[in-house]
């Protein structure tokens, strides 16, 4: 899936995650990522985005993502809603979302 | 017997209401994509609730979807995500006729059949929300095997009805129709929410109301109407003695081949057993009544 415009998924509240994307400027994949218990689940949190965009065939775009505890099902759900928007792909392919 | 008595709505763009719900243990917890969700997060909502169905914590409680209707941009989307995330009922709002639920069942089926879902694992209930759903409650609730209750929605119904929410009278037949409807399909019947969380006297008014009516339980919008509500639904301490007594009449009478049960002189029927054990199925899950 190709970045092709800037997208927003996700809140600030507890419990939740917010994603903002957008495409890169040199066709690198950029992720930043803030969150509050990155010392406890940093690798874990970093592993479920790697995971979740590889999936999705995402190879280029810049992540800003910041974390308010969310568990592993609310990233995954809060980064492909972030990236199917960036892609403006209506038509959902579930074995890429599951 | 699967006890219904409670059923939590929980608004499917909350992540951290998807998160932490569990732990107040309804009988069901009903994610919302329709009315709860606005236009702009239905995508995403859609994703968190697919991704909450597969986690763990909740493999032990009935998990229920609420569509959007299949006419509307969002339903057959809403009802992927739900029956690929592996939602236990899909609840269809506004159902009007018995061809909305062989509508909705057509695509359940094919969506099992295409993510390889056990075909007819998923199970449906309509919630009823017009006059015409009303009038047409008994064929809705005998539509499809794979319905497992009606609901009745009191909001948009008594605005159909031009009418508004009042002491109840306004339910009245709405009430009564559903319950009949759902008792002759032989399926759970569900009452409307109660949406003043602070009048608790309100709300316990009218659990009695619906509890002497025969529903299974009822629709609830804050967790902290799920004890109240369980408590109202429990046997009262005599009730549950007198099941233990039915029900040891009926296993003496069957390790003594008696072909009639019969407590304190009394014959007793199959009906009566049915009941007690129903009742103690009830003192099992919450106690008997404080």
């Amino acid at each position: 899936m190709k970045i092709i415009k800037q997208a927003i998924a996700g809140t600030l509240e507890s419990s939740d995650l917010l994603v903002k994307v957008a495409p890169a400027a040199n066709d690198d994949l950029e992720i930043v990522l803030h969150s509050e218990v990155i010392k406890q689940f940093g690798a874990q949190i970093r592993q479920v985005i790697d995971q979740t965009l590889a999936q999705l065939g995402v190879t280029t775009g810049s992540f800003i993502i910041e974390d308010k505890g969310a568990l592993d099902c609310v990233i995954r759900a809060r980064l492909q809603a972030a990236v199917l928007r960036a892609c403006d792909c209506e038509n959902l392919n579930w074995e890429q979302l599951s | 017997m699967k006890l219904r008595r409670s059923m939590l709505f929980l608004p499917g763009a909350n992540a951290a209401m998807l998160s932490t719900a569990y732990i107040y243990r309804p009988d069901s917890i009903m994610f919302d994509l329709e009315d709860a969700v606005s236009l702009r997060e239905k995508d995403a909502a859609r994703l968190l609730v697919f991704h909450a169905l597969q986690n763990p914590m909740y493999e032990d409680i009935e998990t229920v979807v609420r569509i959007n209707p299949l006419n509307t941009p969002f339903g057959l989307k809403d009802l992927e995500a739900a029956v690929r995330g592996g939602v236990d009922v899909v609840r269809l709002p506004k159902t009007d006729s018995a061809n909305d639920v062989r509508e909705l069942e057509t695509q359940v089926a094919r969506i099992e059949a295409e993510c390889g879902r056990e075909i007819g694992s998923t199970q449906l209930m309509a919630a009823i929300e017009s006059a015409s759903g009303v009038v047409n409650a008994l064929s809705i609730a005998t539509s499809s095997p794979r319905l497992i209750g009606i609901a009745l929605a009191g909001f948009d119904y008594v605005i159909d009805m031009q009418t508004e929410r009042g002491d109840g009278t306004e339910l009245f037949y709405a009430r009564c129709a559903v319950l009949h409807a759902a008792r002759a399909a032989g399926i759970d019947a569900f009452d409307v929410v109660y949406s003043d969380i602070n009048d608790e006297a309100g709300f316990l008014k009218e659990v009695d109301l619906i509890r002497r009516l025969g529903f299974n339980g009822k629709s609830l919008i804050n967790p902290r109407q799920i004890e109240l509500l369980h408590n109202a639904y429990a046997p009262t301490e005599e009730d549950a003695s007198y099941a233990r007594r039915v029900i040891a009449a009926a296993e003496a009478a069957e390790a003594n081949g008696l072909g009639v049960i019969a407590l304190n002189g009394k014959m007793i029927d199959a009906p009566i057993v049915n009941h007690a054990r129903r009742t103690l199925q009830m003192v099992a899950a919450s106690g008997t009544r404080k």
